[in-house]
């Protein structure tokens, strides 16, 4: 059953559950992370509407800085502010940032140290129709193997505010990965939200599924649904992929003994590779992960991307089963 | 204006400076010759002239930024700092060793006087930008210089910094670029050339100075000028010898990556008598400068 100490969205089941894409979320934190910090800036490449920095950029003209189509440049120049004393926030697509600047990242703002917070929206094959050129699946993957790296994908538009203003307050360079679709929201404003702190969404006993970013919403579905299968299951969001809440997840794999992971990601390196890597060193449990197997994306609508490339409540569930027979056998 | 004995004392430092760059390269055993040779008399010009700086607090809120760009030419850096003050200059002789502070390109928490951390060719320029952009924000005095290579300038993300800061007219920005036409592989000409160097700055809205990067005198009048000149960012081409000072390493490009004492290259000293006979024959402008000394 939900767990009723996160004060999920009480229509979270309803079939007119509200939907806001994650983006949205990361626009109305900047504006609020810039009232309460005069050092907050704001960068972006060509795409301040779409990653919605305009807010920012209305309200605060001085603060705001229009690099063009350079990604390069947007590290390194963020990087350059950050030793000067502002906390940058940059803004592309993920595919361009961190994608196409991963050296500039790496080298200028995590082993220089600098505390820049790099915005990727657009991640995921629900990017849709744009195809697979735009769909970022691997950028997890890269941020997470950077030391000093924060790495956050937040489930829902209310939570990718809540992590836009933590990371303002925070000295580490952090990423944040967004959605450009419209997703289900699943938390409210009463939601504790903390850096590097996982939550348990769902409570249960026999399986736990650890998800991120949108797929959070599905496995809450799954675990629902299974549920009136007698299979109790609890569903943590995982929202912070890097610090990895380790008490969280091995407290899970202690108490329920099978895992079931979920991201919009490929399957290598992102958060089903993290748990398994913690879990496995642990307390070893079997463990499923659910993602882009080892594919490109292409075009098409989001949900019938997500079905094609096996995101989906049914696959989730089957993993769930197939995860529990092996924690029987 | 300088004296003759303010040029004199310049070229005694840099001549100490060339020395440590020699002496530390070879303790090393790896690492780069031409380029800290080359811009050791730049080097010398900015720490102990052009920069408005502390050693003492090398945090100084108000200090003027020094970017190293090109970071395989640390070694001056480090020596030059070491004689500035910032750390003892016994610790030259730790380069690229375990455990040591003064890592084979900069790291900016290793060590006290650094801005930045760097490496991989072309980014320099970008940070040096933000740095100013930061500075105009918040009405500070304070100047930023950017150290960079010609060979460099081979990188996408230069140009972009170079339209950033051209569009946002950064006059607190000074870029030297070591134009000492050497890289790795060859000649910067063969390998991709960057000629008329000077006309793209300006066609990217920069007032571009160019200049002997072995004349203090005329060093020191490019920064003067540099921060003088209202609207535009500035590019000061520093024309160098590599290797300068010493005989055989002088305008070869073999230098560019290894140590004194580590090749055949042709015209040198055989192996284990290169650093030697570096140091005995090491010369300023002026001609030899060893005996001078002694």
């Amino acid at each position: 059953m939900i767990n009723q100490k996160v004060y999920l969205n009480p229509k979270l089941f309803d079939d007119d559950v509200e939907q806001v894409p994650s983006r949205m979320g990361f626009g109305e934190g900047l504006v609020l992370a810039g009232e309460e910090n005069p050092n907050v800036v704001g960068l972006c490449a060509d795409l301040t509407g779409s990653t919605k920095m305009d807010a920012f950029a209305k309200k605060f003209p001085e603060r705001y800085v229009q690099i063009g189509v350079a990604e390069q440049n947007l590290a390194t120049v963020a990087s350059g502010m950050a030793a000067a004393g502002k906390i940058p926030f940059i803004s592309s697509y993920a595919m361009f940032s961190p994608g196409r600047n991963w050296e500039q990242i790496r080298t200028t703002i995590c082993y220089n140290n600098q505390p820049v917070k790099i915005i990727g929206s657009h991640a995921g094959i629900s990017v849709g129709p744009d195809g697979a050129t735009h769909q970022a699946l691997e950028d997890m993957a890269i941020m997470r193997v950077i030391p000093n790296m924060v790495v956050i994908a937040p489930c829902d538009t209310i939570e990718a505010r809540k992590a836009t203003q933590a990371v303002a307050r925070t000295k580490e360079p952090s990423y944040i990965r967004l959605s450009r679709e419209k997703v289900p929201v699943v938390t409210t404003q009463q939601t504790p939200f903390e850096i590097g702190k996982a939550q348990v969404f769902y409570e249960g006993k026999d399986v736990t599924i650890i998800a991120c970013g949108q797929m959070v919403f599905r496995a809450l579905q799954a675990a629902k649904e299974l549920e009136e299968s007698k299979i109790s299951v609890r569903v943590i969001n995982c929202s912070t992929i890097k610090p990895l809440d380790k008490t969280t997840i091995l407290k899970a794999a202690e108490e329920t003994g099978a895992i079931v992971t979920v991201e919009e990601h490929q399957v290598y390196c992102g958060l089903g590779s993290a748990v398994a890597e913690l879990v496995s060193q642990h307390y070893p449990v079997p463990v499923k992960i659910i993602g882009i197997e080892d594919h490109f994306g292409e075009s098409g609508e989001p949900d019938e991307l997500l079905e094609k490339f096996g995101l989906t409540k049914e696959v989730i569930i089957k993993a769930v089963t197939a995860v529990l027979r092996m924690k029987n056998k | 204006m300088l004296s003759a004995h303010d040029i004199k004392q310049l070229e005694l430092k840099a001549d100490l400076i060339r020395q440590d760059i020699i002496k530390m390269l070879v303790a090393a055993g790896s690492g780069h010759s031409a380029g800290p040779l080359g811009m050791a008399d730049v080097f010398t010009a900015l720490y102990f002239n052009v920069l408005k700086h502390n050693p003492q607090n090398p945090d100084w809120s108000e200090r003027d930024r020094l970017v190293l760009s090109n970071g395989h030419i640390c070694p001056v850096l480090y020596a030059t700092l070491a004689h500035a003050h910032y750390f003892p200059i016994h610790e030259l002789k730790t380069l690229r060793m375990l455990g040591t502070r003064l890592q084979g390109h900069p790291h900016r928490e290793a060590l006290p006087g650094l801005e930045t951390t760097s490496g991989p060719l072309g980014s320099g320029l970008s940070q040096a930008s933000g740095m100013a952009y930061v500075g105009r924000m918040d009405g500070k005095s304070w100047h930023v210089y950017c150290l960079m290579s010609d060979a460099e300038q081979d990188a996408g993300n230069i140009w972009e910094a170079a339209m950033f800061a051209g569009k946002n007219k950064l006059a607190n920005l000074t870029a030297i670029m070591d134009r000492n036409n050497i890289q790795i592989d060859g000649y910067t000409e063969d390998i991709m050339p960057l000629e008329p160097i000077k006309d793209k700055y300006e066609a990217f809205n920069w007032h571009v100075i160019e200049i002997d990067g072995h004349n203090f005198e005329e060093i020191i009048a490019a920064c003067n000028l540099a921060k003088a000149i209202e609207n535009k960012p500035v590019l000061i081409i520093a024309h160098t010898i590599p290797g300068k000072g010493v005989d055989f390493m002088e305008y070869k490009f073999e230098w560019h990556g290894i140590p004194p004492d580590s090749a055949d290259v042709k015209g040198a000293p055989p192996k284990g008598e290169q650093a030697k006979k570096a140091l005995d024959e090491l010369r300023t402008l002026q001609g030899k400068i060893r005996s001078e000394h002694e």
